[in-house]
């Protein structure tokens, strides 16, 4: 399997005059799990909405498998799997339908979905509509959405959001397996020790711009405490 | 995405100056020197008007359509200022148009508007325009404003043609009355006069109105700044 | 791709398809206060009732088109499909395929209530149905596209109908003189040059919103 990597050199990206991110360089090596970490507001969804290519940088270079994430986009689409917070599913269509609405965009067959959302501990409501399911069990079948791509770059926005602590586990799981399976992950979270025990390395955004990165057990003294956090 | 530069020079005073004059000469001309028409009267003389708005309003549409093709190809946003320009100025003409063409249906044939293809295309295109204009008033990000004006200025212009010949045979059906497009052969001076003078008016609006653009732009486009914290931290 | 995308279109209809008949509701109601507007005039009725079926349904048409994103918009569901990759422009000729779908039989259903309300009757069932299908494919198409634009937008509402109003104009005529000269009586069979503009505006249409669709949802 091809190793990849990501590669982002000075890149930006604005809303409007605000600059949601500026002069951000990282490089992560192949088989690598990231945490990426900040306070609210600090760019962690943008980063993953640029490094999906769901939206384009306005400065610098961004590269993801060695393919451009501007002017190879389709090529970097295939290999990335985002989980976001907007979980893109529709609401009107059963759990199960969902997956398959996926599974017959990447041209894969429809077998995978029922196994899927066992793993994902949702078997028993495949054929209710989500609009019934709740922020957990949508976030259940967003991991499943994911792994149905089978991605080699997992981008994960708040995985341990709105589940209940059996979720952590499931959450965990995900990210060993795919792990061994060789992919890179890039995690953002608030669970900082969670995050840093289950990454290799870390990096930590303010106001957009990266403030630090290294190895993941030394980001914890960066975490922001109700008293104003060190730095 | 390219950040448009801004030129200072005087150029579009220079082209608004030559067609104020020239726009005296003609309207002079049209009004005072020229006879009256045989049939139509002194009502005819908004001709010397009309036909050179209606001249430049075409050539603005189609300016537009250049800008609009011209920002999706090469993404240069200096075409989207033009574009803007454009798309004013032909809502402008297109409304000047309308007046006009009531202002003599109205003693001519008895009514405010006689649906005239040529005008009724017109009036078409001017909701199309203001439709675009008010699509841009409500999209902040600039970049996604620029490709969403290029795309519905390009279906708006393509449209043009087929409305024009879809409002003609349905026209052709009933009685058509005539709209001012006849000029006698011998006073094409007026006629000339104004239409360059429309057009210098024309292009230094688009110009003037282009910088304005481009200025706004440099503001929303504009780098990064300084980290304040790298600085603080240099102090400290 | 695109048979992938239709599924999904069509399942996506299926399910709401209980808006649909608060749209025929709607289409129906109009036509009733069209009516009004003329008075008891059955000979006035009779003549305009073409106008009034295009009028009534491309005012059900704004309904319909930005309904057609809101499932695409609630959780960004579209972005996720364009991420997976998947081609813009299927998704595009999907979701204008569907949107045509609805208008057509919206158009079929709205004809009995002209038929009694405006006494318009006809034998020409099969030239109705063409134009009424030309007609929404008309509709369907730039409609798509734009409502796709004005979804993301505040000012969605009242930017669609401004938008589109204006581009189909020709559809409009032409579905509205066809579908009269059907009505009344077509002695010099001119129905069939309006049918040949409408399908060239729907040729042309179909052809260049789908090539423009994909820098519309790029980000």
């Amino acid at each position: 399997m091809n190793e990849v990597t990501i590669d982002v050199e000075r890149m930006a990206r604005r809303y409007g005059t605000r600059w949601a991110l500026a002069d951000v360089t990282f490089h992560v090596p192949p088989a690598t799990v990231m945490m990426v970490a900040g306070r609210n507001g600090a760019g962690k969804s943008t980063l993953f909405r640029v490094l999906s290519t769901a939206i384009r940088p306005d400065r610098g270079s961004v590269r993801i498998g060695g393919f451009d994430a501007v002017r190879q986009r389709e090529d970097v689409r295939r290999i990335v799997a985002l989980l976001s917070h907007q979980n893109y599913l529709y609401e009107a269509l059963t759990a199960k339908e969902n997956l398959q609405v996926v599974a017959d965009h990447l041209g894969a067959g429809r077998e995978r979905v029922m196994p899927l959302l066992e793993t994902v501990g949702l078997a028993a409501r495949a054929d209710d509509v989500i609009s019934t399911f709740s922020a957990g069990m949508r976030k259940r079948l967003s991991f499943a959405r994911v792994l149905l791509q089978d991605p080699r770059i997992v981008l994960l926005d708040e995985p341990y959001g709105a589940l209940d602590p059996p979720g952590f586990d499931l959450v965990d799981q995900v990210i060993a397996d795919l792990k061994r399976g060789g992919a890179t992950i890039l995690m953002a979270t608030h669970q900082w020790e969670r995050g840093a025990q289950m990454s290799d390395v870390a990096l930590v955004l303010d106001q957009g711009r990266v403030v630090w990165q290294g190895p993941a057990a030394e980001a914890l003294q960066y975490e922001p405490r109700a008293t104003g956090g060190a730095r | 995405m390219e950040m448009p530069n801004v030129s200072t020079n005087r150029a579009p005073y220079v082209m608004l100056a030559l067609g104020v004059i020239c726009l005296l000469i003609g309207s002079w001309y049209g009004l005072f020197v020229a006879p009256a028409e045989k049939y139509m009267g002194d009502v005819q003389r908004i001709m010397y008007v009309h036909v050179p708005t209606a001249w430049n309003w075409m050539l603005a549409v189609i300016f537009s359509l250049v800008a609009a093709v011209a920002f999706l190809f090469k993404n240069d946003m200096k075409w989207d200022t033009r574009l803007e320009a454009g798309l004013e100025v032909g809502t402008l003409f297109a409304f000047l148009l309308c007046c006009q063409g009531a202002i003599w249906a109205k003693p001519t044939w008895g009514v405010w508007w006689d649906w005239d293809p040529r005008l009724t295309t017109t009036a078409v295109l001017l909701f199309a325009f203001l439709g675009i204009l008010a699509l841009r008033r409500f999209v902040d990000d600039p970049v996604k404003r620029a490709i969403w004006s290029s795309v519905a200025t390009i279906i708006a212009s393509i449209d043009l043609p087929i409305v024009y010949f879809s409002v003609k045979w349905w026209n052709s059906l009933h009685q058509t009355q005539s709209s001012p497009n006849t000029v006698s052969s011998l006073f094409h001076i007026p006629l000339r006069m104004n239409a360059f003078g429309v057009l210098f008016l024309m292009i230094g609006f688009i110009m003037l109105r282009s910088r304005i653009a481009a200025y706004r732009l440099q503001h929303e486009l504009a780098a990064p700044p300084v980290l304040v914290g790298e600085e603080a931290g240099e102090l400290a | 791709m695109l048979g992938a995308a239709i599924r999904k279109e069509l399942l996506l209809q299926w399910r709401t398809r209980g808006q649909m008949m608060a749209v025929f509701v709607f289409g129906a109601a109009s036509l009733l206060l069209f009516s009004f507007a003329i008075g008891p005039n059955a000979l006035a009725l009779r003549t305009f009732s073409g106008g009034f079926l295009w009028l009534a349904l491309l005012l059900s048409s704004t309904l319909t088109l930005s309904e057609s994103f809101h499932a695409e918009m609630e959780n960004r569901a579209m972005e996720g499909l364009l991420l997976l990759p998947s081609d813009p422009r299927a998704l595009y000729y999907a979701k204008a395929i569907a949107n045509w779908l609805q208008l057509t039989l919206l158009g079929v259903a709205l004809v009995p209530v002209m038929v009694v309300l405006y006494d318009a009757g006809t034998t020409r069932l099969l030239t109705l149905l063409l134009i009424i299908v030309l007609g929404a494919a008309g509709l369907s198409a730039p409609g798509t596209l734009y409502a796709a634009m004005t979804a993301q937008l505040k000012a969605k509402q009242t930017l669609l109908p401004l938008l589109l109003f204006p581009l189909i104009v020709p559809a409009l005529l032409a579905s509205v003189k066809a579908t009269s000269l059907v009505i009344l009586g077509d002695a010099m069979g001119e129905a069939k040059s309006w049918l040949i503009l409408l399908g060239a505006f729907d040729l042309i249409y179909w052809s260049m919103c789908g090539l423009l669709y994909g820098r519309v949802v790029e980000e």
